[in-house]
């Protein structure tokens, strides 16, 4: 597929990454020749200099022949013009704009038709998004949804003091007491897909399949705090923070804002009657405890630095905040980090490639492919759903007779009304959703391809 | 370094070469021409072991590869692709020297042209055929073909535009598709096209197809090994006339060809280096037609002789079809200054390139203009879009390694004792891959005569002159082997 990428910094930069993986054409578009230089030697593209919302930019970019424009500068206004201008020079092109201004955000959907824009994505919203989902259930560090939110892959850490540590997989249900299926488990910055007899370690970052009723249940059984989250602490003023507090204002979490520049505190006094604003430097220790971190039960790190963020995460977690989220927003590799305890890291380039690449594949073939498909485990493997039908091999044949590829793994089956974590008995039948996790880094494009 | 990563390159280049030797080893079966065919096989034996031991020790490297290492491994490739490339020629006992057939192999893959034979007509015709696609596999880059042919490793492989930008020659070297693969195949393909058109068009000149094949093979690659003594003066007016139009459709830059089939035609014919290039050959001709007068009995022979002469030095092809040492003064010299100038950037020609000469022009109207206006702020354009001041240095810094290496190797081998012009026109003739330059090097002579020392040095010259300067010149930087 012919894809045009408007705007190489670090949300294309992410997007050049993953999608030069799945084996597209691209052209990317930038007014700056240095980092256009960077990408062409790293990746197999094709670049071309100048702004990409002029026609003459677009048309040497080979919009005519493109089959999807993805604008991705900083820029709201550039991207709508740059998206609408493609339109008007090829019809049938799909076109993808990020538009992250919240004065746009309440009109997104109307923007959608009026600019005829397939998909608008606000990467900093869906990161608020993600922060709000995760502070509801705290003690997960991560959690990926799947049919419209009734199943989730929820991310679990295992320190000395859990349960699960240094238990098997085949003993985990006697402790657990629900349907849980591991998926997949993280150790030293490898994946690995578990088998029965694996045993859970101190540091492991264990993926388990579970449906949405259920987690409250496991957090509980686990012995993991679930008491309500009631007063979170933000770090950093910007457009995160503002979007996650609105979020938490709606559920009637008590929100606290510490942000440096004093005229963007008066913008967010404005616009948020509920929230404290504090103006003043969250990197100063005194002042996070006179605001009293320590009786947070929340806190997200949301300032604009990674390495600011990482050590107000590491400050929240001495002073027994029970939960910590940091964003991070430039570090491609979260293996770096080793196994500083820096509590959920939520990464908003990284949420929104995954929803474009989504959407990529999902344009690319319309027959058997994967319905969703999320990145997990720092992206060392993948969880995918498909759909069964006539042309699916093996329909009602027990898993335990099926000779699967290596490193693929079943982790659910549901229809309408079933859903069911799958053991050896079970089988799928036609029409029914199968979800699957694999570590392989090719071959997975539609569901007849995880038979050996 | 990666040294494993280069080492796994050089290894498939290798086998690369030795399946190209397997159609010569055929033609010489065919022919009867057992002692070639012995020769054929022990080469492609020695070649698939090395190239099979190196795969072997080299494997498991990470993907990663920056300028340096595709720029060495450019030049590597070339150096050992010709060190046992020229095996047949050794072992057959064509070439009983190996330094020589060394020199010859070199000449070929560099797409020179310039020979140590005295007489190749009665030389097995495996060994005539391997000599001539030499010119084939080398016009175009065996690296291009490796990266059409083959995936190049992982996700992150844009490390395939170092090897692009060090094997292409021109300053400023771009992917036509978004995709390595598909360019490196669109290159080859129009490549071939024109091979075979030629081949058709010199078959309808009644040539025979392994004559036609051959002569193709040198005229698409701008190599110029004939096969035959008197290389082109002996075929008929007709094939000398498909020679020269071939030779200057080649010396244009390919993307040209890829913007005709695209149908965008205005951008081609609005090149300012197509025009510069087509103006020179025309401007030539015109010069050297009236500067020859009477020299030859009609005035369509002399056009026809004077048209083949400066397409084939423009575009470094090195054929003759008469002996332009007996021309005038002046058109010797007009064949001399369109020596260094060469073809276009991005065609299968050598020399400097018809677009470095005119940003060099360029800037020098600048600095030029810059002394009469000290504080004026201009931008140096080609083709209305303004140069990169990164490719300006770039082709400055190429002018002065061009002229250093031209004068270094003019004293070395001016040891021999040969004469000043037959010194420089062999230096510049090698350099520059066209082949036959002036006096005791001219167009009906060969290199035969120089000494061992001066041949290593000219076939040096060659392989920098090919792969413009810096790939080898990268080889004897200590830095290059230096640890990170």
């Amino acid at each position: 597929m012919k894809i045009i990428i408007a705007g190489d910094g670090k949300m294309g930069a992410a997007l050049t990454r993953k999608l030069s993986a799945e084996g597209d054409d691209l052209t990317l578009i930038d007014s700056n020749s240095e980092v256009l230089v960077s990408s062409e030697e790293r990746y197999d593209v094709m670049v071309v200099h100048g702004n990409c919302a002029s026609m003459h930019i677009l048309l040497q970019a080979g919009v005519k022949e493109a089959d999807l424009l993805i604008a991705m500068t900083g820029a709201d206004e550039v991207n709508l013009l740059c998206c609408m201008t493609a339109h008007g020079l090829n019809e049938n092109i799909h076109t993808i704009a990020r538009v992250c201004n919240p004065e746009y955000t309440d009109q997104a959907y109307a923007m959608r038709d009026m600019f005829a824009l397939s998909m608008a994505v606000n990467p900093e919203r869906q990161a608020a998004v993600e922060i709000e989902r995760l502070l509801k259930y705290p003690g997960f560090l991560k959690r990926d949804t799947f049919t419209k939110g009734r199943v989730e892959i929820v991310e679990l850490r295992i320190d000395g003091k859990n349960k699960l540590c240094n238990v098997a997989l085949n003993d985990m249900y006697g402790i657990v007491k629900c349907k849980i299926l591991v998926c997949a488990v993280l150790r030293g910055g490898k994946a690995v897909a578990p088998g029965g007899n694996f045993v859970l370690r101190e540091g492991d970052r264990i993926f388990v399949t579970a449906s949405t009723d259920m987690l409250a249940m496991l957090l509980k059984n686990l012995g993991v705090i679930t008491h309500k989250v009631k007063r979170v602490m933000l770090c950093g003023g910007g457009r995160v923070s503002y979007y996650l507090a609105k979020l938490l204002e709606g559920s009637g979490i008590g929100v606290q804002i510490i942000e440096r520049n004093p005229e963007r505190c008066v913008q967010l006094t404005a616009m948020l009657p509920k929230a404290s604003i504090i103006q003043g430097d969250a990197s100063n220790q005194i002042l996070l405890d006179q605001e009293g971190i320590s009786g947070c039960d929340a806190m997200a790190t949301l300032t604009g630095l990674d390495e600011l963020n990482m050590i107000l995460s590491l400050y929240g977690m001495n002073n027994g905040v029970s939960q910590v989220i940091t964003k991070l927003g430039h570090i491609d590799n979260a293996n770096i980090l080793g196994n500083l305890s820096l509590g959920s890291v939520v990464s908003p380039k990284e949420l929104c490639c995954n929803t474009i690449v989504q959407y990529v594949r999902a344009m690319k073939n319309q027959t058997g492919a994967a319905l969703t498909v999320h990145s997990i485990a720092d992206g060392q493997a993948e969880a995918m759903e498909f759909l069964a039908d006539d042309t699916t091999k093996n329909c009602g044949v027990p898993l335990k007779n099926l000779k699967l590829k290596k490193g693929v793994l079943v982790v659910y089956i549901g229809d309408g009304a079933r859903m069911e974590i799958p053991n050896g008995d079970s089988s799928f039948r036609s029409g029914d959703t199968v979800y699957v996790v694999t570590n392989r880094e090719k071959g997975i494009c539609q569901l007849n391809d995880i038979f050996e | 370094m990666n040294y494993k990563m280069m080492g796994r390159f050089i290894g498939r280049i290798l086998m690369v070469e030795a399946v190209f030797m397997v159609p010569a080893m055929l033609i010489s079966l065919w022919e009867k021409e057992f002692g070639a065919v012995r020769a054929f096989m022990w080469s492609m034996g020695i070649i698939v072991v090395v190239s099979g031991l190196l795969m072997f020790l080299c494997r498991g490297s990470r993907n990663r590869f920056f300028a340096k290492e595709g720029m060495a491994c450019v030049g590597l490739s070339w150096f050992f692709m010709s060190l046992l490339g020229c095996l047949p020629f050794y072992i057959s006992g064509v070439i009983p020297d190996f330094v020589d057939a060394f020199f010859e192999i070199v000449s070929g893959f560099t797409t020179t042209g310039a020979s140590i034979l005295p007489a190749v007509e009665g030389l097995p015709k495996g060994i005539l055929y391997w000599r001539s696609f030499s010119h084939w596999l080398g016009g175009m880059g065996v690296l291009v073909f490796l990266l059409a042919i083959s995936s190049m490793g992982g996700r992150e492989n844009g490390f395939t535009m170092h090897l692009l930008r060090a094997e292409s020659p021109g300053p400023n070297v771009g992917k036509l598709v978004p995709k390595m693969k598909k360019t490196a195949r669109i290159l080859y393909l129009l490549y071939v096209l024109l091979t075979v058109l030629d081949v058709v068009f010199l078959m309808l000149g009644d040539m025979s197809l392994f004559e036609a094949v051959c002569t193709a093979f040198g005229t698409v690659g701008t190599g110029g090994f004939g096969i035959r003594n008197d290389s082109m003066a002996s075929f008929s007016p007709y094939i000398q006339n498909v020679c020269t139009v071939f030779m200057i459709l080649c010396g244009v830059n390919f993307s040209c060809f890829y913007l005709l089939l695209m149908k965008e035609f205005k951008s081609v014919f609005k090149d300012e280096e197509l025009r510069l290039y087509l103006g020179l050959i025309v401007g030539s001709v015109v010069l050297i037609v009236w500067n020859l007068g009477d020299f030859y009995a009609s005035l369509g022979e002399t056009i026809r002789h004077a048209a083949f002469q400066v397409a084939t030095i423009i575009t470094t092809t090195g054929f003759a079809t008469t002996d332009y040492e007996l021309w005038p003064g002046f058109s010797k010299a007009i064949l001399l200054s369109l020596m260094i100038i060469g073809a276009s950037a991005g065609s299968t020609g050598g020399g400097f390139k018809c677009s470095r000469v005119l940003l060099v022009l360029k800037s020098l109207r600048r600095s030029v203009r810059k002394i009469v206006h000290p504080q004026k702020v201009q931008a140096v354009r080609l083709n209305g879009l303004p140069v990169d001041e990164k490719v300006l240095q770039n082709t400055n810094a190429y002018l002065a390694a061009y002229v250093t290496a031209v004068l270094v190797s003019f004293l070395l081998i001016s040891v021999d004792g040969y004469s000043i012009t037959t010194n420089l026109s062999a230096v510049l003739a090698c350099f520059n891959n066209i082949g036959p330059g002036f006096e005791m090097v001219g167009p009906t002579c060969n290199f035969a005569a120089y000494s061992t020392f001066s041949k290593l040095v000219l076939l040096m010259d060659m392989l920098a002159g090919r792969l413009e300067i810096f790939p080898i010149l990268i080889l004897f930087s200590r830095t290059t082997w230096r640890h990170r």
